[in-house]
Order: structure tokens, then sequence, then C-alpha cells
């Protein structure tokens, strides 16, 4: 499902070329489930923004679903997001004017999905996250873990096959965190491609394939 | 993203900073209401004037003695020619077949006098014409008879406050007037019509244009008002009368012709152009309100960046925030617009109640430009926000909290 071929990621800081990512070769296949670790700049969340299409690689091929990506334009990337892949981050970045329920039907307004068909399935969505009651809430009105299932909600409203968590549980308390490992993990069995961001090795090896990464490399794979 | 929801969702977005709304809003209404209320007072300023023009007659001709060959310079008030314009000259006009009537008129000030009071006023010699071609009515009794213009008469017509002031509260008709040393028996009073451009004929006495003739002792007459045949006829009677008057003036065409439809259509021109610039002064207002729109908006973007990286995370397009940007920007402006242009109204309609002979209006046209312009406004200064919130980078956006 996901191929990438010697992808080379570099930033500029200041007059210093930094390598982000360096020769990464990787195939991803649906329903796997994945845990990326490493230290703080190791770059694993360049790797995640790039597996998620949101940043482009220097060099190197990216095949998403044998269609090469880089060098579609910004509409069409915008539509495979869309499409096909959900985002859970480490700070939620729920939009705190809107409700719960407001903020899981965002991906659903961006696609043009009708009113009637959005207002069902945010019903849906937020009962399986458990949160029927709170659906009227503001994300200030809701706790730490309250707040990542509503963003689990609306990563998956779309029926993507992919969900990047990037450090879900890294500002929550270890007991909502196992919480919302268990929740990412439901959503596995049930065929989505999960690919976790963690520094917690404990919760990295929960997946079946871990992957490290060090200064840009991947350093093994179990 | 459907429409509704693109508005709906920038709708959520200003209802979330309503201060900062309610401020821009306001930015702009004064702009709009400025410009509406500055063109509504210009508009009413022209559609006065022209009103009181046409008002003096139907395809009017005037007749002046003299000529001045310099364009551009004021028709001689008084004639500054050996040759004056005399009522043969005026019976003359007769002759072409454009010309539906003349009323010759020689004006001269008298001291009025009746029943012991006396006061100063303006005496107007002219014809049974006069009538028809300034479209004067009549309170009470009868104008001047129908009689040729040589032969004089002692009978006059006099305006409403010559007759409130010299017969206080009694029948002016058929009473004598005294004009200097003259007797004059008082046929008809003129209805009020009110202060109208040049001369006001409540204050006026008429008498035959042969009896002002001996009254100021003088042959010439002040101008020659002609009535064309028709709107068309209007400017062929022009050249008659030129024809005419230089066969009877030794080949000289001394005098000047005015008519109706040029000084409207001078008046016209500068009060319109004088409401535009007033207009485009107001103008500038909006275009500050412009900048006020252009900087809320760039804030709102700053302030809501790592939304942005979200909403280009989960799939929006630069071209769905591009919308979602300026709706917000059209939004507030049309807010604007709106309450600028019901505070115009709300004020035109006090100024009417101050003013209630000026008649105030804001012309449909301005409104349609208000809200249009309010809305180019908002969208011209929107845009660059607008491009700015989609252009950026969401892995930078998403990573500022």
């Amino acid at each position: 499902m996901i191929q990438l071929k010697d992808i080379y990621r570099d930033f500029q800081v200041g007059d210093q070329t930094v390598r982000a990512l360096d020769n990464i070769n990787l195939n991803i296949s649906q329903g796997e489930y994945i845990s990326v670790m490493g230290p703080s700049g190791s770059g694993k969340s360049t790797l995640l923004n790039i597996i998620a299409l949101l940043d482009h690689p220097t060099s190197g091929q990216y095949l998403f679903n044998r269609q090469d990506v880089t060098k579609l334009d910004d509409n069409a990337l915008a539509k495979i997001r869309r499409e096909n892949i959900g985002f859970v981050f480490q700070f939620f970045h729920l939009i705190p004017r809107l409700t719960a329920a407001e903020n899981i039907e965002i991906p659903m307004i961006l696609a043009g999905i009708n009113r009637q068909e959005r207002q069902q399935r945010v019903m849906q969505a937020v009962a399986s996250v458990g949160l029927s009651d709170r659906a009227k809430h503001l994300p200030e009105q809701l706790s730490g873990g309250q707040r990542q299932r509503v963003a689990i909600a609306r990563a998956t409203i779309m029926r993507p096959a992919i969900l990047l968590a990037d450090e879900p549980t890294g500002n929550l308390d270890s007991h909502s965190g196992i919480e919302i490992i268990e929740l990412l993990e439901t959503l596995n069995k049930q065929g989505m491609l999960l690919i976790i961001i963690t520094h917690d090795h404990h919760l990295g090896k929960r997946a079946q394939r871990q992957i490290h990464i060090v200064d840009g490399k991947i350093n093994f794979e179990k | 993203m459907t429409v509704s929801d693109t508005f709906f969702q920038a709708f959520l977005a200003i209802r979330a900073q309503i201060l900062r709304a309610s401020l821009i809003v306001l930015a702009m209404s004064i702009g709009i209401a400025s410009v509406t209320i500055l063109t509504a007072l210009g508009e009413s300023a022209r559609s006065y004037i022209v009103n009181e023009f046409q008002s003096l007659g139907t395809n009017l001709v005037i007749v002046l003695p003299g000529r001045t060959e310099t364009t551009g310079g004021q028709p001689p008030l008084f004639g500054e020619t050996p040759r004056d314009l005399t009522l043969d000259d005026a019976n003359a006009l007769l002759r072409s077949r454009y010309i539906a009537a003349i009323a010759p008129i020689n004006i001269g000030s008298a001291p009025v006098s009746a029943l012991g009071l006396e006061r100063e006023t303006t005496i107007l010699g002219s014809t049974a014409s006069l009538r028809r071609v300034r479209h004067l009515s009549l309170a009470e009794g009868r104008f001047l008879p129908e009689i040729e213009s040589e032969k004089s008469l002692p009978v006059c017509v006099i305006g409403q406050t010559i007759k409130n002031q010299i017969f206080i509260q009694q029948k002016a008709l058929g009473q004598w007037l005294r004009i200097n040393d003259r007797r004059f028996r008082v046929i008809g009073v003129l209805a009020s019509e009110g202060e109208s451009i040049g001369v006001d004929f409540d204050e006026i006495v008429v008498i035959p244009v042969a009896s002002a003739q001996a009254l100021f002792n003088t042959e010439s007459l002040f101008r020659i008002l002609v009535e064309a045949k028709s709107k068309s006829a209007m400017y062929k009677a022009v050249t008659d009368i030129g024809k005419i008057i230089k066969a009877r003036h030794e080949g000289e065409q001394d005098i000047t012709i005015i008519t109706q439809d040029s000084v409207i259509g001078a008046f016209d021109e500068i009060l319109t152009a004088l409401t535009l610039t007033v207009a485009s002064i107001a103008g500038i207002s909006l275009a500050v309100a412009g900048v006020l729109v252009m900087n809320v908006m760039l804030v709102s973007v700053a302030q809501r960046t790592s939304e942005i990286g979200l909403l280009k995370a989960l799939g929006a397009s630069e071209r769905q925030l591009i919308e979602l940007f300026l709706a917000e920007a059209a939004m507030l402006c049309l807010a604007g617009a709106v309450l600028g242009v019901l505070v115009g109204q709300f004020s035109i309609s006090f100024l009417q109640i101050l003013y209630p002979e000026f008649p105030l209006s804001i012309p449909g046209w301005a409104l349609l430009a208000a809200l249009l312009v309010s809305l180019t406004t908002g969208l011209i200064f929107g845009v660059l926000p607008a491009r700015k919130a989609a252009k950026l980078d969401p892995v930078l956006a998403l990573a500022k909290r």
C-alpha cells in the first residue's frame, strides 16, 4: 500500500543543511500495526509527515497505492489525505470554538457530504468512542483522554485505510494513555493500517512491526 | 465543501471573535454610511436645481441683448451693446415657424403704494404670453389681457407677498396700486410659487410691457423669453432668432441666446461631478475600512495557524481555505454595508425632518453601489490573508500550538 524508495529529506537551517531522513526504504501493507520509535530529532515525525503527504521528500520515490505521489499537486494530495488518511496528534488539535460533534464533522464538511448523512455518522462515531453524552461539549470542557477520543473519532469518520498517530499518548496520564492505545488497536483489528510514533518503548512493543530510527536512518526493524 | 457549509463555518469563526468582528463591521459601516449620505445630498441638490430650471418653462429659449465673444464667460446681464433689444425685435421673432410664443420682459425697481402703505419692489413689464411661457398660475383674478404689446394699459398683477403687505387682510382685486406716480388697477394675484431661480414671483408686480417702458422711460428690453414649439424645434428656433435679429441689427448678431436645455445640462454636469467627487472622498474611508479588514483577517490567520494546519491535514485544499477566509471577509463587509446603509438611511430621514422642503433620498444605484463596493473591498483586501492561510506549510502550522 505504501512504498518508500530511497527517501531523503533535507532541511535548510541557516546555512547548514540538516538531513532528517537518510535513505529510507519501507514497504507497508494494508492492515499492519507499526510503531516508529527513536530519540527526539531522529526524524520519526518527518517520516510520518512524508507518509501523510504533508511534507515532500527532497528526493526518492513514494508510491501510494502504486501511484507516484511526489509529483501530484496540492488539490490531488488534499483529496488523497481526505479519503485515505486519518490523523491523531499529541496535542489533539481540536478547534476550540467548535463542539466535539462539530470537530468530528469537519472532514465530512471538507469532503462535501450532505448534512443529514453527516449528522448520522457523527452520532455513530461519538457513540463508538463512548462520548455520546459529551457530543455538545466544547474541547475545554473535556478531559485529555476525552479530547483524544474526539480526535480519533474525527480521524476515522471518513473511514480511512490509514491511521497515523503522532505520540497519541504523549499528553495523557498512563491510565487514559492505555485506553487510547486500546481504542486505536481495536480500529487496527477492524483492518485499518495503524502507524504510531512514540517515545514509550513499552507502548511501542505492542506493535507487530517495530521500526527504530536514529539520525534519519532505519536502525533496525522487528 | 458546499457554499452553505463554507459560510456557516466562516460564521462560526466570526462568532468566536465577536468584539473584533463588530469593530470591523463598525469601521465598514461608517465608510458606507458616509458614502450613501454624501451621495444622497449631492444627488438631491442636483435634482433640486434641475427641477427648478425645468419649472421655468418648457422648451424655453432666453434672448439677452449684447454678446460676449469669449467662450466660458457669463452672459451679460444687462445690455452692453449700442443696439438695444426692442419690442419690435421681439415681435419680429414670431415670424419663425418654430416659435410658439414670446414674452418680452422689461424689469425695474420702483416704489409701490396703496392705502397709505408703500414699499420698493421689482416691476416686471411683459405681455399675456408670459403666463404661458413661464407657467405662472393665478390665485385670483386674471392675468394681463391679450393686447398689442405696444399698447400700454393701467392694469397690474401682483405677487402674494405684495398682496399681503400692501393690502393687509383686504381684497386686492379691483384696488388701485400706485407705482411711482402712475396708478394701476389690480386685476389678478399670482399664486404663491415660492423662490424660483432668478425671480421671486411673490415679490413682483407685473404690468404690460409698454407701460413698463413708459414707467422706466426706456425702449430697451431686459430679455425676451421664447417658447419653442417642441424640443426638436428649439435648436432651429435658436438659428432663426439669430437670423432675424441679425437682419434687424444691421448684420450683427449682438445677442446672447441661452436654451433651457444647455443651462440644465450644465448644472446637471457640474452637480453630478460634484456628487461623484464628494462620494469618492467618502470612498477613501471605505479603502481605510478595507485595510482594517485585511488587518483583522491577517491577525485571524496568524491566530489560527494550527487550525489551518489541521484543516490541511484533514484534507482541505488551498482553494477551500481561500474560500473559507474570503467568506469570512465577505460576511464582515456585508454586515458592515447593511449596517452602514441603515445608518445612512436613518441620517437622511433625520435630515429630511430638519429640512422638509429639500427633496432628500438615497438613490437606488447608490445603495447597490455601496453594497458592491464594500463586498469588493472585502474580497480584494481579504485575498492576501486568505492566500497566506492557504500557502501555510501544514507541518510548520501544525507544530505551532
